[in-house]
Parts: C-alpha cells; sequence; structure tokens
C-alpha cells in the first residue's frame, strides 16, 4: 500500500494513476477483518460454516446472526435462497434486506422464487453501484449466495465489495480465508453429501480459528439441499452436535500429533 | 348517466367546436373528465358463499370451487381457501382476481416472517385485523378490494372465527356465512349450534356439508365440488375437491 | 371519438342503473341509551349487528371503555366504528403518556367532537354517546352528530332506534308533559329500570336492535357491567 497518503483513496469515484480504486480495497479490508465465512456446494446441497466471533462475554448467545433466509418457499416446486455474510454487519444486514426486496420483487411479477442467477446479478449490481460515486462508500462487506432446487440442483455466488461475483464449488471470506481455501482445496466437493460437508465446513473453521487472537466465537451452520427440502435453514440440532464433536476431535487429534513430532 | 349521443344517426352539423353555453375544452388541453381514474369497480369473476363453523377443537371453513363470469359459471376450478400458515386458515368470496391479488400480498407476508426466522408465527386475529385495515384503507379510496373474507385458526390455542367485508366492517362469531350463505346456510347452523353450542370435529364436518347441499340446491352461483379446509392444533389440511351429495327425489313433486 | 371509446345504444337501453354503484357506507343499526344521575352515569347498548335484513352476530359489544371513567357507545356505519375507537384508543394512550394522567370525561369529549369534524367531508356514519364522570363527579352525557356536534344533556338515546326513544326518556326521565311531578333527580335503580324497559320496547318495535343489552354503569367506585336478554327475532 505504497500509494496511501497520495490522495486517491478518498473518494470511490476516482481512480489511481496505477488504475486502482483504493475506497473499494478498503472496503475487502473491513471483510478481511470478520470472522471466517466457508461456503461448500456438494451433489445434492450447500453448507455454510460460519465463524462468529463474540467479542464480549456479556452478549447473548445467538445475537447478530450472520446467516440469513432470503427467500423460501410456499408450495414444494419453489427453492428457498440463502445468505452467509462477512465483513460488517449493519452493511451486511443492508444487502440482506436488497437482496429480500429483489426476491419478492421478482415474485410478485412471475409468482415463482427467482433463480438464483438473476438475484446474484441484482445484488451483485446493487454493490458495484455504490463503488461508483463519490458521495457514497462501498459496501464492506462480502454475502454468499445458495439455493438448491430440482432443476438447477446446488448453486452456490459469492459478491464482494467491488460488485464482481463468480460461482464456486467452494469458497471462503474473511479473517483466515487463505487457510481455509487450502483445506476446502483438498476436498473432493462435487462428489461429497450434505452430511460430510457440514462435517468438514465445521471443522475447517474450528481449524482455522485463531485460539490466541479471538478467544470466543460461536459455530453458525445452515444448509440449504435435497434433505432440507430445498429449505435453507440451521442445520438440525442433532447435525450440529454431531458436526461440532467431530470438528472438537479432529482439533485434538491433529494437536496430539503435533506434539508427537516435537 | 347514459349518453344520448346516438351512434347511428348522422352527425350533428357543427362537430368539435364550441357550443352556445357550454365552456369549450380546446383540442389537447386535457380538461375534460377523461384524466379522470374511475374508481368505483364492479366485481367481474366472482365466487359465491363461504361457511365456516368453530367446533371443539379447532375451526372448518368451506367453499366451492366456482368463479362466475356474471351469471355464466365460467370456471369450474377455482380454490378459494388457504392455509396461511399453521395458524390460519382463509377463505374468501366476491371478485376472485382481488382475492388472488390479496393472497400473494399474504404470501409475501409469510415468506418475509419465515425469512425473519425469529420462530414467531402470525396469529389468526392479527391477520384478522390487518385485512380489516387493508379493507377500510381501500373502501375509503373508493377503490375497495370486492371480497368477503373470513379467517379461522388458533389463537393461543382457541378457536377464532372472524369475517371482514370489502368496507373494512369486521365480527367474530362461532358460525359465519358470507353471500347467500348469509341467508341460507346461517339459520341451519345457528339453530345447530343452539342445540349444541360444542360441536366435535365430524359434527361440524356433517353441519358444514348439509349446508353446502342446500346453498348448492338454491344458489344459482353455487357449484357441486368445493374444498373443505380444517384446522386444529395438529395443523391445516385442505381437503378437496369434494363432491356435494345430491338427492332430487323430491323434484319430480315440485311444479 | 368519444362515441366509440363509450358508444351507446338507446334503442337498447334502459333506465335501470347498469353498474354496481360503491357505496362506502353500510348501516349496520344498533341503539345507545345514556342516562346521567348526580353521581353516577349509565350507559346500554343492545349487541345486535346486522345489515339489512340479515344479523351478522347477535354478540356485538358497542360500548367501548376509553378510560376508568368514560365510555363509548356507537352505532351507525360499523367499520367506521371500528376505525374510530381504535383512533381515540391510540389517542387517549398518547395522552396519558404525554401528560402522565387519564384524561377526563369533558377532555375526551372535546376531542371526538374534533376528531369527528376532522372528517367533516368524508364523516364517520356513527352515532357517538360518550358517557363518564365528570371533574366534580357528577354524571354526564355527551350526544354527537356524524360530523362532530357536541352537546351535552342528562339522557340521551342514539342509533337506529334512537327517534323512537328520546320522546320516551323526555317522559320518564326528564318528566316532560306530566303534570304535578316535583323529582328531578333520578335514582341509579330507577335509571337502570328504565335502560331496561325502553330497549324491550325497542326491540318490540325496531328490526336493528335486539339479542342483548349491555349495560356499563360509572359511580366513583369505579365501572360495573352487566347485561340483559332481548328477543332475538
Amino acid at each position: 500500500m505504497s500509494s496511501i497518503g497520495t490522495g486517491y483513496d478518498l473518494s470511490a469515484s476516482q481512480f489511481s494513476p496505477d488504475g486502482r480504486v483504493f475506497q473499494v480495497e478498503y472496503a475487502v479490508k473491513a471483510v478481511e477483518n470478520s470472522g471466517t465465512v466457508i461456503a461448500l456446494k456438494g451433489k445434492d446441497g450447500v453448507v455454510f460454516a460460519v465463524e462468529k466471533l463474540v467479542t464480549s462475554k456479556l452478549y447473548e448467545p445467538g445475537a447478530n446472526r450472520r446467516i440469513f433466509n432470503i427467500d423460501s418457499h410456499v408450495g414444494m416446486i419453489d427453492s428457498h435462497v440463502g445468505m452467509a455474510v462477512s465483513g460488517l454487519i449493519a452493511d451486511a444486514r443492508q444487502i440482506v434486506e436488497i437482496a429480500r426486496r429483489e426476491a419478492a420483487n421478482y415474485r410478485a411479477q412471475y409468482n415463482v422464487c427467482i433463480p438464483l442467477k438473476y438475484l446474484n446479478d441484482r445484488v451483485s449490481m446493487y454493490m458495484h453501484a455504490y463503488t461508483l460515486y463519490s458521495a457514497v462508500r462501498p459496501y464492506g462487506c462480502s454475502v454468499i449466495l445458495s439455493s438448491y432446487d430440482n432443476v438447477d440442483g446446488p448453486q452456490m455466488y459469492m459478491i464482494d465489495p467491488s460488485g464482481v461475483s463468480y460461482g464456486y464449488y467452494g469458497c471462503a471470506i474473511g479473517k483466515a480465508k487463505q487457510s481455509a481455501k487450502t483445506e476446502i482445496e483438498k476436498l473432493k466437493l462435487t462428489n461429497m453429501s450434505t452430511k460430510d460437508l457440514v462435517k468438514e465446513a465445521a471443522r475447517i473453521v474450528y481449524l482455522v480459528h485463531d485460539e490466541l487472537k479471538d478467544k470466543n466465537f460461536e459455530l453458525e451452520l445452515s444448509w440449504v439441499c435435497a434433505d432440507s427440502k430445498g429449505r435453507h435453514e440451521k442445520v438440525p440440532e442433532l447435525v450440529y452436535a454431531e458436526a461440532e464433536k467431530s470438528a472438537k476431535q479432529a482439533m485434538e487429534a491433529d494437536s496430539d500429533s503435533d506434539t508427537e513430532d516435537m | 348517466m347514459f349518453s344520448t349521443y346516438d351512434t347511428f344517426s348522422a352527425p350533428s352539423f357543427w362537430q368539435n367546436g364550441p357550443s352556445p353555453g357550454v365552456i369549450y375544452n380546446f383540442p389537447g388541453s386535457q380538461t375534460g373528465n377523461s384524466h379522470l381514474f374511475q374508481h368505483s369497480q364492479a366485481p367481474v369473476t366472482t365466487a359465491t358463499s363461504i361457511v365456516a363453523i368453530t367446533f371443539n377443537k379447532g375451526v372448518l371453513i368451506a367453499g366451492d370451487m366456482l368463479g362466475s363470469y356474471g351469471s355464466l359459471a365460467r370456471f369450474r376450478n377455482c380454490p378459494r381457501i388457504m392455509k396461511v400458515n399453521d395458524n390460519v386458515i382463509l377463505g374468501a368470496g366476491g371478485d376472485y382476481a382481488d382475492f388472488q391479488y390479496v393472497k400473494d400480498f399474504i404470501d409475501q407476508k409469510v415468506i418475509d416472517e419465515q425469512c425473519l426466522d425469529d420462530g414467531f408465527i402470525m396469529k389468526p386475529k392479527s391477520l384478522y385485523c390487518w385485512l380489516t385495515r387493508i379493507m377500510y384503507n381501500r373502501r375509503s379510496k373508493f377503490d375497495p378490494f370486492w371480497n368477503n373474507f373470513v379467517v379461522g385458526g388458533l389463537q393461543d390455542g382457541e378457536p377464532f372465527l372472524g369475517t371482514i367485508d370489502k368496507l373494512g366492517t369486521s365480527y367474530e362469531d362461532k358460525t359465519i356465512c358470507t353471500g347467500y350463505g348469509a341467508y341460507m346456510a346461517t339459520p341451519l347452523l345457528r339453530d345447530a349450534m343452539d342445540k349444541n353450542p360444542n360441536p366435535t370435529e365430524q359434527e361440524a364436518r356433517d353441519l358444514v356439508n348439509r349446508c353446502m347441499e342446500v346453498l348448492y340446491y338454491r344458489d344459482a352461483r353455487s357449484f357441486p365440488k368445493y374444498q373443505l379446509a380444517v384446522i386444529t392444533a395438529d395443523g391445516v389440511s385442505i381437503e378437496g375437491p369434494l363432491e356435494v351429495k345430491q338427492n332430487w327425489n323430491l323434484a319430480h313433486m315440485i311444479h | 371519438m368519444a362515441s366509440v371509446a363509450n358508444p351507446s345504444f338507446p334503442d337498447y337501453s334502459t333506465q335501470a342503473p347498469t353498474q354496481h354503484m360503491f357505496s362506502p357506507y353500510a348501516d349496520n343499526g344498533g341503539s345507545v341509551v345514556a342516562i346521567a344521575g348526580d353521581d353516577f352515569v349509565i350507559i346500554g347498548a343492545d349487541t345486535r349487528l346486522s345489515a339489512g335484513f340479515s344479523i351478522y352476530t347477535r354478540e356485538q359489544n358497542k360500548l367501548f371503555r376509553l378510560s376508568d371513567n368514560t365510555v363509548l357507545g356507537c352505532a351507525g356505519c360499523w367499520c367506521d366504528t371500528l376505525t374510530l375507537t381504535r383512533i381515540l384508543k391510540a389517542r387517549m394512550q398518547m395522552y396519558e403518556q404525554e401528560h402522565n394522567k387519564t384524561m377526563s370525561t369533558t377532555a375526551a369529549a372535546q376531542m371526538l367532537s374534533t376528531m369527528l369534524y376532522y372528517k367533516r367531508f368524508f364523516p364517520y356514519y356513527i352515532s357517538n354517546i360518550l358517557v363518564g364522570l365528570d371533574n366534580e363527579g357528577k354524571g354526564c352525557v355527551y350526544s354527537y352528530d356524524p360530523i362532530g356536534h357536541c352537546e351535552r344533556a342528562s339522557y340521551r338515546a342514539g342509533g337506529s332506534a334512537g327517534a323512537l326513544l328520546q320522546p320516551l326518556l323526555d317522559n320518564q326521565i326528564g318528566l316532560k308533559n306530566m303534570q304535578n311531578v316535583t323529582n328531578k333527580t333520578v335514582t341509579l335503580d330507577r335509571a337502570l329500570a328504565v335502560v331496561k324497559d325502553v330497549f324491550i320496547s325497542a326491540a318490540e318495535r325496531d328490526i336493528y336492535t335486539g339479542d342483548k343489552i349491555m349495560i356499563i354503569i360509572i359511580t366513583k367506585n369505579g365501572i360495573k357491567e352487566d347485561s340483559f336478554d332481548l328477543r332475538k327475532d
């Protein structure tokens, strides 16, 4: 960041001479300060896992959730849409609200759930618009969208503060995204069942959690898959408990082998 | 109300110009009443009566599946009882398009609620009160939703039954019928409720089925195919299409 | 041009109206009677809600408690009643929270008048009677027309049988057109009996009044509620 202080980082509507928009890069930094969010797409569903950092013991459990429902279905033909967010939570909530409004608007016109591709387009265009003007700042959050239905199967997109979005098999955002991505790359995602994905996702969150810098965190797990009848929801308590248990076991096994090495 | 202008006669000699004693609207000035919004509408495709009753453990709502186009029995598969959520069911009579519009609105409300994911679900009194306000606001704009709504459900475990009309008039009762049902089914139901104020589900079903039969005999806008929604603590089921059991043995005696 | 958009065929026209004309009002009937005494006030309203020849429900309470010593009785267009009383309730609460005290009956009476007149050109079609104890503890009755005219009286009948019952009250409570009577104050027992009697009479002659009456009695000791069956046909 040698260009800091050159005056080109004050506005989102001005390029620096080497073709960068600093305000957007700073927004990305805001995401990198936040807890890690992992999303995995398997053969019949998408799983979200969030490392929700708890900065004070005085907070109630379950507050400030980072996984949201965007659209849900009334009949069985429709799909559900879920969203996991990383970055400034207040910014992210506004994106959630926009996504819900777009989904409602699409449903009002066509009486079906919005296809994730279109929702992704609309939300990313909205986020991109906030990187174009001097009067606004970009959103300090990245969001991941997921859905499942019988026709298109599992789908997942990630949008970053610049408004760029891609479809992914697996992605990670937040603090430990690098080490999380390394772990994700070891998996054969396309063959994995949702149950296995939940375990892997929980394991990775526990693995990449930095015990020294951030003491407490809550693990949030959600899925949208064939097993949940295309519904995006928190994973059932039983599945959650099992995933958390095996994640902790994996951690212990890991630290045991570490000590043996020494 | 009627223009006396005759389409078939020859046009008058002096056209499109000022007439004596009348203020002239210059062409293009748009000061005529052509830009006035026409408010008072009339229903187009309509549905007839709704019959509803509370019983000891819940509520029953029935309505036939005919969409009438004036006196033409035009659409024969119009479901008009909806499940709102596990707590609430809703039946509607009157204009079918208005019902579908309101239905989509309510569906979106339920989705918004599910998205919040706070474990709260709407109770029947809330929907009843909300619909009353919606209907009253539209009537105050002279642009009413041309419907009768019947809201049924469980309010904190107790059966609830209420209705709202196109003006926003609303009331609760243990038996409610709209349309011609108000004249023909209500007396049957009130009589039965006087004799047995707390019927079982089966007794209530028999009563409602009997009402649907009577209405089919006498209401010219009714239909023998109907739906029956039941809500209890076990949840909601919308049964149907059911068939009205008909008995015309008496018919030959009537001249 | 207009004839293309709206063609008319005089040969085929009739005098009968062809379009549903929407009326935003309904007459849902109901009667309210109130009598004030020196240290009490009593108000009664029937519980029949109807439209034309159809009885919507036999158990519709038309008395609204605005506070611990103010009650409003409404008859007329029920959808307007629902709306008005809901706004009134909100205004009573706002007053309570702003001023840290309950609104007096006299203040509520004036507020109701203002709220009705606010809708002067699209009125609430309701015949309102508001009762309570005034600042001196005396019973008071306020009656209104639909657009906010307000008058304090000591007894009043309103609603569908209002015109039928008022002369009866004039005679029995106001002691009008009677000779050799001096006692002008009415006792609670007498008022209660008269209220019941006049409603029995109203139910005989007015199809929009019947089923039951709800009665509220306000004294310095608080509110008491009572009910009384009328004929149901």
